[in-house]
């Protein structure tokens, strides 16, 4: 079966001897490197660099907070964990969650020339990023772990504090749904009818 | 294993995340259906496009220094269970201040009134400081210490000299609040007695010197150049105007 082997019960035994940080400067080292992979996961779950860039803000203080608390290898993902909590904080907070859950038909599939319109147009890079901006923001969150940061499941769990088969079935849903988006619009037409 | 159930495999297998047995079979489903030959087939372009395309996100020029000063901000050595005693007493002060601002005449040398309030203010502030961890903001007998740390905390240089071997040490000093209005304070040691010596720039109609007493402490105050000083202790009034003489040399 999937490799679930690897279990959650290995970050316990990470925790346990692992060294203790603290102070500034190795914050600077081991945290700081990190910052646009920060940036770059608050950019795509807030659709916005502007927001983005206050939420990274937020987060880095927050990490900084928390730092004393950190007992682990992996910065990185410590980091994220971090930008994607307060990523969804600050959505529920200004109520641009839309749906948590997954893709909304009736929200977006909007008559013409609505989203998926636009997504077909434009250069490869802009038809995704529109494409992208569409899905739900756990889709959003689990493809930049997955494509752009290159995380395993088992890490990308570990970030997001979802089970192991939720995130395979999250990415799963999340790249039929891209490919659809991205279809030239007769293909989808016959693919909807189905 | 339906094929809607491969669909979802299909991206563990995509993403190498299978382990070796469960590989092999879907390997094997691969060999018997077109369909998930496709579909593997479209996710593989898909994934593809998105590696080519460049989603990676650039930082904003500026957010790495935004956040570096944040974080020296948030990194400066300020205790802060002492930032909250400090902003409660200056909030104290503050409303006392106001009080006596609004009720009581401004103090000044012709009226006795206002000289009093004047002085319970002044001793007052002496008491405050003295309570524990009030005494000093910045604790050094070093004078190049004390005075560059009143540099961007207040809008006038206090005169900061330390009279160790006439007997009167330099401890430290603090920012304080007087009638509303912030001011430097110095702090002495005089044997086993502390002397807070309190700096503003001067106000127009005030004495050049008047000096007075209540509940045990003296105070004297005087005028240097563009600032009005007042030292205050329980010491004698000798010593307080020895320190006087000392700062005024």
């Amino acid at each position: 079966m999937l490799e679930v082997r690897r279990s959650f019960g290995e970050r316990a035994e990470v925790k346990g001897r692992a060294f203790k940080v603290q102070d500034r400067e190795q914050f600077d080292q081991l945290v700081l490197p990190h910052l646009r992979a920060a940036f770059n996961l608050a950019r795509w779950l807030l659709r916005s660099r502007e927001d983005a860039e206050d939420v990274t803000q937020e987060a880095l203080l927050r990490a900084f907070r928390f730092f004393s608390g950190f007992r682990g290898s992996d910065a990185r993902a410590w980091l994220l964990q971090i930008v994607r909590n307060t990523c969804y904080t600050w959505m529920e907070k200004k109520g641009s969650m839309g749906s948590n859950v997954e893709f909304d038909e009736s929200l977006h599939l909007s008559p013409m020339p609505g989203p998926e319109a636009q997504a077909v147009s434009g250069s490869e890079r802009e038809r995704l990023t529109r494409a992208l901006e569409l899905l739900s923001p756990r889709s959003r969150e689990v493809l930049v772990l997955r494509e752009l940061e290159g995380y395993s499941y088992k890490e990308i769990a570990t970030i997001t504090a979802m089970p192991i088969g939720t995130v395979m079935s999250t990415l799963a849903r999340a790249r039929e749904r891209l490919q659809e988006l991205l279809a030239p619009p007769a293909r989808k037409e016959a693919a909807r009818d189905v | 294993m339906t094929c809607e159930e491969n669909r979802t495999i299909l991206h563990a297998y995509l993403d190498g995340e299978l382990d070796a047995p469960r590989s092999a079979e879907f390997e094997k489903h691969l060999e018997n259906c077109a369909a998930c030959v496709r579909a593997l087939e479209a996710q593989e372009t898909l994934r593809s496009k998105i590696r080519h395309a460049d989603l990676y996100e650039p930082l904003p020029n500026d957010l790495e220094s935004k956040i570096r000063r944040q974080l020296r901000e948030a990194s400066a050595p300020v205790p802060k269970r002492f930032v909250w005693q400090w902003l409660a007493a200056a909030a104290a002060v503050l409303f006392f201040a106001g009080i006596s601002w609004r009720y009581l005449p401004k103090f000044g040398a012709d009226s006795g009134l206002s000289a009093s309030a004047f002085a319970s203010e002044i001793v007052d502030a002496h008491i405050r400081a003295l309570q524990p961890g009030h005494l000093t903001d910045v604790a050094s007998t070093d004078q190049h210490t004390v005075k560059p740390w009143f540099d961007g905390r207040i809008a006038f240089a206090p005169p900061v000299k330390d009279f160790a071997e006439e007997g009167f040490p330099l401890i430290g000093g603090r920012l304080d609040v007087l009638q509303g209005e912030n001011v430097a304070a110095l702090v002495y040691g005089r044997r086993k007695h502390f002397i807070n010596v309190f700096v503003w720039p001067e106000r127009a109609g005030e004495a050049e010197q008047y000096t007075g007493s209540k509940n045990g402490y003296n105070w004297i105050s005087w005028k240097q150049g563009e600032l009005r000083l007042c030292a205050v202790s329980d010491t004698n009034r000798d010593d307080l105007n020895a320190l006087k003489d000392l700062i005024s040399r």
